[in-house]
């Protein structure tokens, strides 16, 4: 186990220094989630609607969308140099592999989600003080379970054409759990009410992130060998 | 050392299925390098990939004494990352083979000593020449001094002076590493002029048989060029 | 008698059968109190709607299977089991909407059967795309199967969630399978309508199964012989 980690922060620790030297993702998916809320800010009648109504909604689809590009990212910069099969003959276990690109991908979403938070309370004006570590926890919860399968499926599309669209669809149905899991507790949070109210999707966001990320640490091994 | 056992392995289904390995076994010892010599398509590269483990057979079985960390693989790619410069790769697949960490810089130096590569060491690998990147990726595969060493055409892309050099280098290390006793090399390449003289084995393939497996012998380039011609070329 | 031939036999049966609900649902089962006729899709709907989880979970034990075993076979049985659900997904989206327009209003609700059916075919159009992007037949059963354990795995999620959504917003109308208080005349329709559906899934998958052993076959390969 310690050595599964230890060779997984090695792989985690060598895509994060790949991203802060060419920062072409990273910038991308910030500069992509600031863009969205704008126009999230321009496509609603604030008089018709109330801000706190669309604003749970708001906040996960931009992250869920902003997460795509990462996910995409993380195996591509495998293929440069073929360095992925280099990585399949090395001693490193499939399992490694897996963990080290999901830390890597869940750094990546981590940071921006960081921007955008600050960015979608500046907008959008909602009251997140009191419950800021609630809600923390919740954008973790709910990330932590679809960044696990995203991570196993970019690697299931690599080989194939298409890649980045093909995974955008077969990811699909996997956001919708956690998706609605998160946009209720969120907009529980946001609304004042006690997070007992929410029980029910918080188990739901638990199980869920339990039976994907020991799935998908367990199928990962059959989708990157040729 | 490294041993292959009835090896057999198919691409694909039907009428279009290609048999890329048929029948391949053989055992090597250490201070042993088999040549493989083919032409294009006899599988080569499948049987090279199957040696590391990148490819399961779907008959037969590969034995290397040490398993994966005892491997290394020079093949068509470098499996460098463009962005990060010669020595942070080199420690970051030194890490990963497992070498401790404070033996990790000083064996990167020696390997890119050795290479003439110690100049270029923090240069990012998007910035060396063809050439120099084929020297990078030796070193990466030389960092965790394995005793099997896997070569898909190595000399592609050098030019006649570097060429040489990989050949010396080689002849090196196949008698000797740092933990004393021979290498096994196998070398596969579809040039006859390449590489002869470091084997102390030669085989054949075509369409994934190995049609001819013997010791070199006394044999020069010669010899071995008008036996491929009369087993592969003509058979 | 051929696997293709058989499978046409059951499905010929399977359709009588599904004809048969349609008539008794009709004719002879009496108007449930609160919905009124609107509740007879349910007869139809639900069994459907069952079967299009089914398949997928289906389609996930064969994968799970296959990952073990290598075995070809059942791979072909995931495919069919896929391209079935798609079918049954498909009917559930397009009577749903003709059913609901004199009844709700409207074409489309946000009814949770329908809901969650609409995500499952999400889930069978992304797996047979997967399928159709991969050349090498290993390969391509390799990926199928992660894809369809994790689909398995999905559908109790996507149900629940579901579920929870709607249980928590009521909505003025919705059809809810209270099957356990459901008079015994419309527990018998309901119940052999289950059947007709189930025999109509055996005869489509074993129909597919042989079409695309046929396929094969007529592409120069060895196909493995035997039923499902
Ligand atoms: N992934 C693959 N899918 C399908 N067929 C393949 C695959 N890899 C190799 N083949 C086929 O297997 C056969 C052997 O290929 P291989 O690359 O091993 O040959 P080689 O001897 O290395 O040739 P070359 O000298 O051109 O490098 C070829 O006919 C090739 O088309
Ligand atoms: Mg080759």
């Amino acid at each position: 186990m310690g050595e599964l980690l230890v060779q997984a922060w090695t792989v985690a620790r060598k895509d994060l220094v790949l991203e802060f030297r060419t920062r072409t993702a990273l910038i991308s998916a910030v500069v992509f989630t600031a863009l969205v809320l704008t126009v999230f800010n321009f496509g609603r009648d604030p008089t018709a609607v109330p801000t706190i109504d669309l604003a749970p909604t708001i906040l996960w689809v931009t992250f869920t969308f902003a997460a795509m590009l990462a996910l995409n990212r993380a195996f591509q910069l495998e293929l440069e140099n073929q360095a992925l099969e280099g990585l399949l003959v090395s001693p490193l276990s499939r399992t490694s592999l897996y963990w080290g690109k999901l830390i890597a991908n869940l750094v990546f979403v981590a940071v921006v989600e960081g921007v955008g938070l600050p960015l979608f309370v500046l907008f959008f004006d909602v009251p997140v003080g009191r419950v800021l570590v609630p809600l923390i926890g919740v954008i973790a919860l709910a990330t932590l379970g679809f960044v696990a399968v995203g991570t196993l499926f970019s690697a299931l599309v690599i080989r194939t054409r298409f890649a980045e669209l093909l995974l955008v669809v077969i990811l699909l149905p996997f956001l919708v759990p956690p998706l609605i899991g998160a946009v209720q507790v969120t907009a529980r949070l946001l609304g004042g009410r006690p997070l007992s109210e929410a029980v029910g999707y918080l188990k739901l966001l638990a199980a869920y992130d339990i039976v994907f990320v020991s799935l998908a640490s367990f199928l990962f091994r059959f989708t990157v060998d040729e | 050392m490294l041993s292959a056992e009835g090896l057999r392995h198919a691409f694909g289904e039907g009428r279009g299925q290609v048999v890329a390995l048929d029948g391949v076994s053989f055992d090597l010892t250490s201070g042993q390098t088999l040549a493989i010599f083919g032409p294009n398509g006899a599988g080569k590269t499948t049987l090279l990939k199957v040696l590391a483990g990148l490819i399961h057979p779907q008959v037969g079985s590969v034995h290397v004494t040490g398993g994966r960390r005892a491997i290394g693989w020079i093949g068509h790619q470098s499996h460098l990352y463009e962005h990060l410069t010669v020595r942070e790769n080199l420690l970051f697949w030194a890490a990963l083979y497992g070498v401790p960490a404070a033996r990790r810089g000083p064996r990167a130096a020696e390997v890119l000593g050795r290479l003439g590569m110690a100049r270029r060491a923090d240069q990012p690998v998007w910035s060396l020449s063809r050439g120099l990147a084929q020297r990078a990726a030796i070193a990466k595969a030389l960092i965790h001094d394995p005793s099997v060493l896997l070569l898909d055409e190595p000399f592609t892309g050098l030019d006649l002076a570097a060429a040489a050099e990989l050949r010396a280098l080689l002849g090196e290390l196949r008698v000797g590493g740092a933990a004393g006793g021979g290498r096994v090399l196998v070398l596969a390449t579809h040039n006859v002029d390449e590489g002869v003289e470091l084997a102390t084995d030669v085989a054949f393939q075509r369409r994934g048989r190995f049609v001819h497996f013997a010791p070199r012998g006394g044999r020069g380039p010669a010899e071995i060029a008008e036996a491929y011609r009369r087993a592969v070329v003509d058979g | 008698m051929s696997l293709a031939h058989k499978g046409r036999r059951i499905t010929l049966v399977a359709l009588v059968c599904v004809a048969a609900v349609y008539v008794r649902a009709l004719a002879f089962t009496p108007v449930e109190r609160l919905q009124g006729p609107a509740q007879k899709i349910f007869y139809l709907h639900v069994p459907a709607a069952l079967w299009t989880e089914a398949a997928m979970i289906l389609v996930g034990l064969a994968g799970t299977f296959y990952l073990f075993l290598k075995d070809p076979r059942l791979d072909r049985f995931a495919e069919a089991s896929a391209e079935v659900g798609t079918v049954f997904a498909t009917i559930v989206l397009t009577t749903g909407p003709i059913w609901g327009k004199p009844i709700w209003g409207t074409w489309w609700t946000w009814d949770a059967r329908l809901t969650s059916t609409l995500f499952l075919f999400f889930l069978y159009v992304g797996y047979l795309l997967v399928r159709g992007a991969v050349r090498d037949p290993g390969l391509r059963a390799r990926y199928a199967a992660v894809l369809g354990i994790c689909g398995m795995c999905l559908v109790p999620f996507i149900h629940l969630s579901v579920f929870l959504f709607r249980t928590l917003h009521p909505q003025p109308i919705i059809l809810k399978p209270s099957a356990p208080s459901l008079p015994s005349s419309m527990l018998a329709t309901w119940l052999f309508s289950l059947t007709a559906f189930t025999l109509l899934y055996v005869g489509f998958v074993t129909q597919r199964y042989a079409l695309s052993l046929a396929r094969d076959a007529q592409r120069g390969g060895s196909p493995e012989a035997g039923p499902v």
